[in-house]
């Protein structure tokens, strides 16, 4: 089917979801770009200009008039921006340090167990994930209470003496994140290391390399794609997380998806939040490209 | 022949105990009958009852229920056409447009999504509502519906399909009777997938959401936003087992049907 | 090199089509397929005949399974037609043509049984349920797979689902069947029995098969003709016996079979070889060549005697040292090196024969053979 010249179903099949999402996806997008470089307005939408297409030709030049690069100018200027997408990265490069860490060794204990009770770590990984995002999160906020279970047991171990405040820290944070992004890096990790060919690993023990060093120069090289993949799949999205922040953390050094959300429905300034935004994608195409490359060149080569 | 050690054992343990802590400690706490959560007043299911009587979380949760069954279909159709064309057309203009729209949604931040369809709406001065959200929903979880069949696409075997069209089947036919049962698995998993991530959903929701059209994440996390609140609990346990029961129910199902006639691996 | 003529007409030492329908079923003219820059299928010409059992040979990359898909319709030809009982396919679409093919792989629809595979192609026929049953049935019986209907592919034997795979094609009742090394998954005594039972449904049904194979035993067992492919091009077609016994280029003799080949020129009289490493050599039949063009005389291992003393004749032998002996036990094979360095191998059955003689290695020998054994070949 795949050499057969374009027919009128191909063509369909393609128009459909590509018509939509030209027009959900880049649209939009465009229009955040636009709208960027707009002012707000306290007028019904709240920015100026806009586009007028019954003005014609004239309504095309006062809108190209009307576009400035204050709202840059503003992200420049004020370091609140600055120090909110400093933290954003800072916190996305920190814990997905610390999955990597956590999950490697629990998807490299799902890879080696037996076939069969694999399926079942797999649906046991995955069950939290499909309960809601927004209810796990919240658990923790039950948990890191002042009163809550956590200090209760810390208590009770006499670790501490007075108990601690989680909430409102760049602590809970981390928790809140490594928590609910463990099943993204855990799993693309798994699969990567249940393909490991053992006969590999076999092979080094019969050149004579102790454990430790197979682990070192065989196993982890090999699953460096699973790596990537886990690692762009926490890195990304993290950067721009709002519920975990703005559940457990404090607004007083929000992240970038706080301040963006701040800008948007507090301040109501939507030419502002959509500029930081802009910033934002611009920051996080860049690895996204890359893993698009590397993704199409690894399909060519296999 | 492989050995599980010690470190593989707690690794896994430890791992999945630190899953499903929060959700147990959750549930727990939705049945103590004290408000606050120091104090352990014994079992009651008093929040439950007040749950019942919500009349406001209980529309949310039937419209969150509603705007997650279209989506999902939606996307599922979508997502589904999308991997068929990635996978079957080759090389064809505009492929590494249709690529990146289709991969950039999977790791963009919520708010940056939900932010760019708002303005989409306000610009071409759409009411926004519940027909806004199911828009925004079936956008976002399109993306992990093509990524799903289309992994399930890559590694199906043509062979089948040129013995089908080289039986008399017409490449219609071929689709119908070959390729779609053998998918199928993957597209039901992505339209589970679909649903949940709508029905979860918090941040895209709010930005694309209007007048009567409020959804329980939307709900719960005005009422959380100022501190842990027991109906809320009862809420979220509910949902909790509603979820669970459903996805073991799923992967039971998966199994049975995996045991009979799984294609053979020639 | 010019490739075979369309049309090289089966022999009469192929007893099935002396009484058959010599029809022309399938003529394909001039046929190239290009895939980038590599030519899988050069300006091919080809001609098959109804109730005729064609092998397609040659070395893996040569271009038979491309020619086969070309036929099948999976693949569009950048040149050349193919014409089936008078119609040209090229605007028929795979779906459409009276041929059906038989994957490698099998390609056995997974989620469906036995029965449903087999009848999968009637089914799109639009025949009535009750006539699909029937030939169904019919056809799984012909194949002695009976009991096993109601399976699922992932339940049978390797040579269960290949039975499964030619029930699926056969129950169609194709014009042409094409086979894509039907055996190739087989063990070896199941596949000289399936072998066999290929052939006696071939003769059975009176249909027409054209089978795709790398292994030349298995073609020149089954084969009423045998096509010669390398890179794309048809280097012989012929009946077995003929291939085997008068192979048209150096190339065919040594592809088929094992081979000696002398180089030397046409002598004078045209009726000998000179200048070859085992000195003069005669032939029994004078060549169709001038005098003094270069040659080569082709000897099979089996044609070469081999003597401890210098044989009568003066001409057509050799003398040599064994350095190696293959032992197959039905024949050895004796691996001898003649003055100017090159290897001679003779092949003698194990009967006890040649006078008892049988060397060992390291001892000097004389080769020799009867002016009909060799074969001259031009190119």
């Amino acid at each position: 089917m795949k050499n057969q010249p374009g027919s009128l179903w191909q063509r369909f099949t393609l128009a459909f979801p590509y018509a939509w999402l030209v027009a959900f996806f880049l649209v939009p997008f465009l229009i955040v770009l636009k709208i960027s470089f707009s002012q707000g307005a306290i007028a019904l939408p709240p920015y100026r200009p806009v586009l007028d297409l019954t003005a014609g030709w004239r309504g095309i030049e006062m809108f190209l008039a009307g576009l400035s690069l204050d709202n840059y100018r503003l992200l420049g200027s004020d370091s609140l921006y600055l120090l909110s997408y400093l933290k954003s990265l800072q916190i996305a490069a920190f814990s997905t340090l610390i999955l990597l860490i956590i999950g490697y060794p629990i998807a490299y204990g799902m890879a080696r167990t037996p076939r069969r009770l694999q399926a079942v770590l797999v649906v046991l990984v995955m069950l939290p994930f499909w309960t809601s995002f927004l209810i796990r999160i919240y658990a923790w906020m039950n948990i890191l209470q002042r009163d809550g279970p956590l200090n209760e047991l810390l208590m009770a171990l006499h670790v501490v003496s007075t108990p601690p405040v989680w909430l409102a820290t760049d602590t809970a944070i981390y928790i809140g994140i490594v928590y609910s992004y463990l099943p993204f890096m855990v799993l693309p990790l798994y699969a990567v290391l249940e393909k490991l060919d053992e006969s590999l690993l076999e092979a080094a023990a019969d050149l004579g390399c102790p454990r430790w060093k197979t682990f070192w120069l065989v196993t982890i090289p090999l699953s460096s794609p699973g790596v990537l993949a886990g690692v762009l799949l926490c890195l990304i999205p993290i950067v721009g997380e709002f519920v975990i922040p703005d559940l457990l953390g404090g607004s007083r050094a929000p992240m970038i998806g706080q301040t963006i959300w701040m800008e948007f429905f507090g301040n109501k300034d939507w030419p502002a939040a959509s500029a930081v935004a802009v910033v934002l994608v611009c920051l996080l195409v860049t690895p996204i490209v890359l893993f698009q490359h590397l993704a199409m060149r690894s399909e060519e080569r296999s | 022949m492989r050995k599980v050690s010690a470190f593989n054992i707690l690794a896994i343990v430890l791992g999945i105990a630190f899953l499903y802590l929060p959700i147990v400690i959750l549930v727990i706490y939705s049945f103590n009958a004290s408000r606050l959560v120091a104090v352990w007043g014994g079992w009651s299911t008093q929040w439950y009852a007040e749950l019942a009587g919500d009349a406001e979380i209980l529309q949310a949760a039937f419209i969150s229920l509603r705007v997650a069954l279209v989506s999902a279909s939606a996307a599922t159709v979508l997502g589904t056409l999308a991997a068929v064309a990635l996978v079957r057309l080759g090389r064809f203009r505009g492929r590494l447009l249709f690529a990146s729209m289709i991969y950039a949604p999977l790791v963009m931040p919520e708010v940056i999504t939900g932010l760019s369809m708002l303005l989409l709406f306000v610009a071409f001065a759409v009411d926004r509502g519940f027909w806004t959200v199911i828009i925004a929903h079936t956008t976002m979880a399109m993306c992990f519906v093509t990524v799903i069949v289309q992994s399930r696409l890559v590694d199906f075997d043509m062979s089948l399909e040129e013995a089908a069209m080289d039986l008399g089947a017409s490449p219609l036919r071929t689709f119908l009777s070959v390729t779609l049962p053998l998918i199928v698995p993957a597209i039901a998993a992505a339209w589970m997938l679909a649903f949940a991530l709508s029905l979860d959903d918090l941040v895209i929701a709010s930005f694309t959401t209007g007048p009567g059209a409020t959804t329980l994440p939307i709900r719960i996390y005005s009422a959380v936003r100022l501190g842990v609140k027991p109906e809320i609990n009862a809420v979220c346990s509910i949902f909790v087992g509603v979820v669970g029961v459903a996805v073991l129910a799923a992967s039971l199902l998966a199994k049975i049907s995996g045991a009979r006639g799984t294609p053979a691996r020639l | 090199m010019p490739s075979v003529e369309a049309g090289d007409r089966p022999t009469k030492s192929s007893p099935t089509l002396a009484t058959g329908d010599s029809r022309r079923l399938l003529r394909i003219e001039g046929l190239s397929k290009r895939f980038g820059n590599f030519t899988a299928v050069d300006r091919l010409s080809l001609d098959i005949y109804t109730g005729e059992f064609f092998a397609l040979l040659g070395p893996s990359g040569c271009g038979k399974t491309t020619l086969l898909r070309l036929i099948a319709g999976f693949e569009r030809p950048n040149a050349g037609r193919i014409v089936l009982d008078g119609v040209d396919l090229a605007p028929v679409p795979p779906h459409r043509r009276p041929v059906n093919m038989m994957f490698q792989s099998y390609a056995l629809f997974p989620h469906l049984t036995v029965e449903a595979n087999v009848a999968f192609g009637l089914k799109q026929e639009g025949l009535p349920r009750g006539e699909i049953a029937g030939r169904v049935a019919d056809m799984l019986a012909l194949v002695k797979l009976e009991s096993l209907g109601t399976r699922k592919p992932s339940e049978l034997s390797g040579g269960q689902r290949q039975r499964v795979a030619l029930a699926r094609c056969l129950v169609k009742r194709p014009r042409v069947l094409l086979l894509d090394e039907p055996l190739a998954a087989l063990d070896k005594k199941l596949r000289d029995s399936t072998r066999f039972e290929l052939m006696e449904l071939q003769r059975h049904l009176g249909l027409t098969f054209v089978i795709v194979t790398h292994d030349q035993s298995e073609a020149m067992i089954v084969a009423d003709r045998i096509g010669v492919m390398d890179r794309g091009r048809l280097m012989q077609v012929a009946a077995p016996d003929e291939i085997y016994e008068r192979p048209n280029s150096r190339w065919v003799a040594d592809f088929i079979g094992d081979i000696n080949l002398f180089e030397g020129r046409v002598g004078d009289d045209r009726l000998s070889v000179e200048g070859t490493a085992a000195g003069r050599l005669r032939v029994a039949a004078p060549i169709e060549a001038e005098p003094r063009t270069p040659v080569w005389i082709a000897v099979r291992p089996e044609r070469i005697r081999l003597s401890r003393d210098k044989p009568p004749e003066p001409e057509n032998c050799v003398s040599g040292t064994i350095v190696e002996i293959g032992y197959l036990g039905d024949l050895s094979i004796y691996h001898v090196r003649i003055a100017d360095g090159s290897r001679v191998k003779a092949a003698v059955a194990n009967t006890g024969g040649n006078g008892g003689y049988s060397p060992r290695a390291a001892e000097s020998v004389w080769l020799s053979f009867a002016p009909e054994a060799p074969i001259v070949l031009t190119r």
